[in-house]
């Protein structure tokens, strides 16, 4: 049978007054109180808290040296080595995105470009972090390892269009990355 | 010109005491209820609103471990939008957040605050209005805010309000009889209903829980000590009642926010939601005042040193009670801060074990109490043998109370796992 029984366990008569409980009760969160007090909250030194309770005091103290390995900050376009737009507008991003953050607006490059055979690259590029939920669907399904989730967590705006990233800014944040997949480059 | 004189000093008091001493003690507890339960919580709690110095051009602005945030707080009440739905009972929903703070700010004018003051030769008492029914008229008054709570509960004519306000007529029911009777043993100690004279005997003959001083034929030691027993007896029934009466946990089931969503105050906003939170922090204040006075000697310092204190002065100024406002307020804030400890330590009842205990156990213990205060009290005055009979009885009486209980106690089924009743 799937029923398991359970047994309340008896309470003895000083459990059943209740009160001792209550003090102890008192004492483990004036213990609480008094260690954050001190500075000796358990696991405040691997927190690196401000001395106060466990927590880290934001503006004064950034966790970006704790920031581990796999974070997911804002998303941002790369250039690679020699300074070419990795994107080349496929639109895939746009597609998997789940909010429909990304907006893309494909252009052809011109044939007297040296990197013609590219064909495309995006006109315009516009990431709404208003909508962003920083999922990483859009790095994971680049076939051209173009966009990629960097650390900023700082995203913000005293409005609506400065919430929206343009190519320009999302290049700005992105910077460039190196050693990734180079099949428009000849010279490797 | 005396009348005047009279007026003005009855103005100032009530303006001084109401205005000036109890009300800002409700931000004040606001801003401990949070940065307590924060430390206790391992958290910070607000520590940044101050004054912006950096606006006026200053370096650093001045933070002052976040003591402007309630007044932030109360600004941000004031600018909301107040709302009223169109499905309330305009004239109680509108009535009902002044039902509950009324009652509490009314019943600060027989709290003793200090000693009297004395300036050129003229005494003044700092309490309000010096009744000879103090307990009583705070017990009839403060019992008044349950109709707000319910009003608010009824008027809003939603469901989560009205379970909430049911909940807190119930409660308030129940533990009304425990709070009268809690008393009982405490003024039969004091024969005075008068909370001055209360607290005045208590700063000469010892505090009711700290009896240490003050031994003379009149109130010998032993029979102080002995009274200690009915005393700590009332004293927790009747401080576990102010918590059931100011409704703060473990029995804040008329608004308790993981079932009700706000309870009785849910369809309100605005200001008129700052009055009901206004109204149950002035209750938490006079509660702990009423608390302090009974108990714990009210503004006196204790050891012998309320005389000395009184008697300080600067020309014609005797300003002792203005140290034992102070001394007041200390004892106060203290309490007020185990009300937050207890917050943040026991969780909350079930609804029936609320009514168990308030019904079952503290009605029953009050009044056992009650005979046993009586007994220790009359004690000196009788013989021995009709003491120790009276004891008997008593004993007796306990007993037999003690076994109806057991046996009137609900026969748990048997144990049939998951599938039984819990």
């Amino acid at each position: 049978m799937p029923v398991i029984k359970v047994k309340r366990p008896p309470l003895a008569t000083g459990e059943k007054f209740y009160l001792g409980a209550v003090f102890k009760g008192f004492f483990i969160t004036l213990r609480h109180a008094i260690d954050s007090m001190r500075g000796k909250t358990r696991g405040s030194a691997d927190l690196a808290s401000s001395g106060l309770g466990a927590t880290m005091q934001f503006p004064e103290q950034r966790w970006d040296d704790h920031m581990p390995e796999y974070y997911r900050g804002a998303p941002a376009l790369v250039t690679d080595e020699q300074g070419r737009e990795r994107c080349v507008s496929c639109q895939l991003c746009e597609f998997i995105c789940p909010p429909k953050a990304i907006k893309i607006e494909p252009g052809e490059i011109p044939s007297d470009d040296p990197w013609a055979k590219v064909e495309k690259r995006p006109k315009e590029f516009d990431i709404d972090m208003t909508r962003c939920i920083y999922c990483g669907m859009c790095e994971e399904v680049c076939p051209e390892q173009a966009i990629y989730l960097r650390k900023d967590y700082l995203i913000t705006g005293g409005s609506r269009a400065e919430m929206i990233h343009d190519k320009k800014k999302l290049y700005e944040i992105g910077g460039v990355r190196v050693g990734l997949v180079n099949k428009w480059n000849e010279l490797k | 010109m005396e009348l005047l004189i009279q007026l003005a000093i009855i103005l100032a008091k009530v303006i001084g005491l109401t205005f000036l001493v109890v009300l800002p003690l409700v931000p004040i507890s606001v801003y401990f209820e949070r940065r307590f339960s924060a430390i206790i919580q391992d958290r910070v709690g607000p520590n940044r609103v101050g004054i912006p110095l950096t606006l006026l051009g200053m370096k650093k602005d001045f933070h002052f471990f976040g003591l402007v945030q309630p007044m932030a707080d109360g600004l941000k009440l004031f600018l909301k939008e107040d709302f009223t739905p169109v499905h309330v009972r305009k004239a109680f929903y509108w009535l009902a957040p002044a039902l509950t703070v009324i009652p509490s700010l009314v019943t600060v004018c027989v709290v003793p605050f200090g000693s009297p003051i004395e300036i050129n030769g003229r005494e003044i008492e700092l309490v309000i209005a010096n009744l000879d029914v103090g307990p009583l008229f705070v017990f009839a008054v403060s019992s008044l805010a349950v109709y707000g709570i319910t009003l608010a509960g009824w008027s809003s004519n939603s469901k989560y309000p009205f379970v909430g306000g049911v909940r807190s007529t119930a409660q308030m029911v129940s533990y009304e009889i425990a709070l009268g009777l809690s008393i009982i043993p405490v003024l039969l100690y004091y024969g005075d209903l008068n909370l001055s004279n209360i607290v005045q005997r208590q700063a000469d003959h010892g505090w009711l829980l700290l009896p240490f001083w003050g031994h003379d034929a009149e109130n010998p030691f032993s029979h102080k000590l002995l009274f200690l027993i009915p005393a700590l007896i009332a004293f927790l029934i009747f401080t576990i009642s102010i918590f059931a009466e100011t409704n703060r946990m473990p029995f804040d089931l008329p608004e308790c926010e993981t079932e009700l969503v706000g309870g009785y105050h849910t369809e309100y906003s605005s200001m008129k939601f700052a009055m009901f939170f206004m109204g149950e922090y002035a209750a938490m204040v006079i509660g702990s005042a009423l608390i302090v006075t009974l108990f714990l000697g009210g503004w006196s310092v204790g050891f012998g040193a309320d005389a000395w204190i009184s008697g300080l002065a600067i020309g014609s100024f005797k300003f002792g009670g203005l140290v034992h406002l102070g001394v007041f307020l200390a004892k106060l804030v203290a309490f007020i801060l185990f009300f937050i400890l207890v917050r943040w330590t026991v969780p909350r009842f079930r609804y029936d074990q609320l009514m168990r205990l308030g019904w079952v156990i503290f009605f029953e213990a009050a009044l056992i109490n009650v005979f046993l205060a009586a007994l220790i009290v009359a004690a000196p005055q009788f013989t021995a043998a009709i003491t120790i009979t009276g004891g008997i009885v008593l004993l007796a009486v306990t007993g037999a109370l003690i076994w109806v209980l057991r046996v009137s106690e609900p026969k748990s089924l048997p144990n049939q796992g998951l599938l039984g009743p819990n």
